[in-house]
């Protein structure tokens, strides 16, 4: 993954750039509902989280839940966005199973939450500002099974109801590469903020892809001017749901549309589904009037006010968010820009870094957890908050590694040890005798013993200064592995007339 | 402002109301007559007076986030025309 995705197409008439913008459904983490008291647990037998309001029963009337409006507002100060402290619940109407009122409460002219913005940190170091629409604050629907039964539906309302951030982004990115990152920073702004669990497998956090494409500097020029008629028709793609899907979508819808537009057809605007088995984007069958919603404010719900301090009390409350943490991190432990861009991608993994790297070099912490710790995780399909080894363990190990108790070698050794048997690394390294050897004379010892065994190599290594290295192996094979490298180093100098440098 | 046949018979449709053909004249002119009525308030002065969607001066109510309703799957489907395991089962809609 280190090549970069284009952010243009060669066409067969020339370059065209690419353009996206996303949509995405942000279920709030809540107890329960927006406008009902049911529970918002995943996974429980079908229509057992729903009361009345939910099912849309006649007469009943919604309650707005104080901690879903606490989430939204924090959900917008994490996308440095202004809150809005009078907003207003509108009815978006249009009719499916799942959607038993008919409309879905939602906001449309009044939004709880105003323009903001996301930085997205790639790989090469850069960093780009994505713009973000007004946040609205609505209900989500009910879930349709299609597959249960060859000539009918089978409805469950249990998610109908539950509080939904629409959050959507001005049409900033460039590249499939740049929509995956967006929303992987996103994903880890919600779960900074403790306000959506991210979690796309459960459907928590859906994903709608908008690609379009242009002719070379079209895009420019729509930066310039506003005018989105220097952009190509945009087709929104539903329900990617992964990182990896967005990427691989992208990259077809546009190819996809370059191929129209140069064999001489025009983009319609519709809504595709991506189709993962067969890497496509297929045209759902367009519902003639879809998007005639006929907005209007819910007559059930009195605007929502919001007081001054009870926001900036939200404010004071925000935890360290990721942009911040990086820039701490770069700065408290001098990391690289890109090192700190991938531990704070995810909070856990920030943590884990911050207990490791207490007290020892940070930069070799960080590049122990990369190399080491990660590459084992990774190995053995682990998440972080799975590690078999504690951050206080691998601190310990930095820690020994760092003043020369053990090598670097005997180090990844322990690391493996325990990985797979548990225990404190600073027991196994005594009751093992792991430390390292930086007693001359038994080193002096083991190199005399290599010297005498080996004269033609003794004999070659005056021509061959080279072959030093291949001395140091056999000590510390002589060693089991314990010798310190540069205290072998100085005594096979000093022994074979080594020259100073080499 | 007011609306013609195409309109009525469009309404009609996104409302999910069947309007027999011989109705739609009658409605054009009853929905015609409110549309012009409302439009009378259009003369009243409403300067300064910001745009309101309700005329109860009231703040909206808020509950804590506590459940507090739910498991009667049984009652929220009784009245469904079919169901099966308590699903509601609805004809087939998929896209």
């Amino acid at each position: 993954m280190s090549q970069h995705a284009s952010k243009t197409i060669k066409g067969e008439t020339g370059d065209w750039e690419i353009v996206i913008g996303m949509e995405v459904h942000a279920q709030v983490l809540s107890k329960a509902k927006l406008f009902s008291g049911a529970s918002t647990e995943f996974g429980a037998e079908p229509n057992s989280h729903v009361s009345f309001v939910d099912a849309a029963m006649p007469g009943m009337l919604p309650v707005i839940n104080r901690f879903c409006v606490e989430q939204a507002v924090k959900t917008g100060l994490g996308l440095k966005a202004k809150i809005n402290n009078r907003s207003v619940f509108d009815r978006k109407n249009y009719f499916y199973p799942d959607l038993p009122q008919g409309y879905q409460i939602s906001q449309f002219k009044d939004p709880i939450v105003g323009e903001g913005e996301i930085l997205l940190d790639m790989k090469d170091g850069e960093t780009i500002r994505v713009g973000m629409e007004p946040l609205h604050l609505g209900q989500d629907a009910g879930t349709s099974l299609h597959d249960q039964h060859p000539d009918y539906s089978f409805v469950d309302l249990n998610r109908s109801g539950t509080a939904l951030m629409e959050i959507v982004s001005k049409p900033h990115m460039r590249s499939s590469e740049e929509a995956a990152a967006f929303l992987k920073k996103l994903r880890a702004i919600v779960r900074y903020l403790g306000t959506c669990d991210g979690n796309m497998d459960e459907g928590s956090m859906r994903a709608d892809v908008n690609v379009s494409v242009c002719k070379a500097g079209g895009y420019e020029k729509f930066r310039e001017t506003g005018s989105f008629k220097h952009l190509g028709t945009r087709c929104e793609i539903k329900n990617v749901n992964s990182m990896r899907f967005v990427q691989m979508a992208v990259e077809y819808e546009a190819r996809r549309q370059v191929e129209i537009i140069e064999g001489g057809g025009t983009i319609k605007q519709e809504t595709r589904l991506y189709d993962s088995k067969q890497n496509e984007t297929r045209s759902m069958r367009s519902k003639e009037e879809a998007h005639d919603y006929r907005y209007f404010p819910d007559p059930d719900l009195l605007p929502l006010e919001l007081e001054q301090a009870w926001v900036d009390r939200i404010k004071a409350s925000l935890p360290e968010l990721p942009d911040e943490k990086k820039a701490r991190f770069i700065k408290d432990f001098g990391i690289s820009a890109y090192d700190a861009g991938v531990l704070v991608g995810e909070k856990e993994l920030a943590d884990f870094y911050e207990e490791m790297a207490r007290g020892v070099d940070a930069k070799a912490a960080a590049n122990w957890l990369n190399n080491e710790v990660l590459g084992r995780l990774n190995r053995d399909g682990l998440g972080i908050t799975q590690s078999p080894v504690s951050a206080a363990a691998n601190n310990a190990i930095i820690r020994m590694m760092g003043d020369n108790t053990i090598s670097g070698k005997l180090a990844k050794d322990l690391l493996d040890i325990v990985w797979s048997e548990g225990g404190d690394p600073v027991q196994i390294v005594e009751q093992r005798g792991m430390k390292q050897v930086t007693d001359t004379s038994a080193i002096e010892k083991a190199v005399d013993a290599v010297i005498a065994a080996n004269p033609d190599k003794v004999e070659e290594i005056k021509a061959k200064p080279k072959l030093a290295g291949w001395f140091v192996g056999q000590v510390m094979k002589q060693t089991g592995g314990k010798a310190n490298p540069a205290a072998v180093n100085a005594v096979l100098k000093a022994r074979l007339n080594l020259p100073g440098e080499g | 402002m007011s609306v013609d046949k195409d309109t009525v018979r469009r309404i009609a449709k996104l409302a999910r109301i069947a309007l027999e053909e011989e109705r739609v004249a009658p409605m054009e002119r009853e929905l015609n007559g409110i549309l012009a009525w409302v439009e009378q308030l259009q003369e009243v002065n409403v300067e300064g007076v910001a745009p309101m969607t309700s005329v109860v001066a009231q703040k909206l109510k808020m509950r804590d986030d506590v459940v507090t309703d739910g498991n009667i799957a049984d009652a929220v489907t009784a009245n469904a025309p079919m169901r099966e395991d308590n699903f509601f089962v609805v004809p087939k809609v998929v896209e």
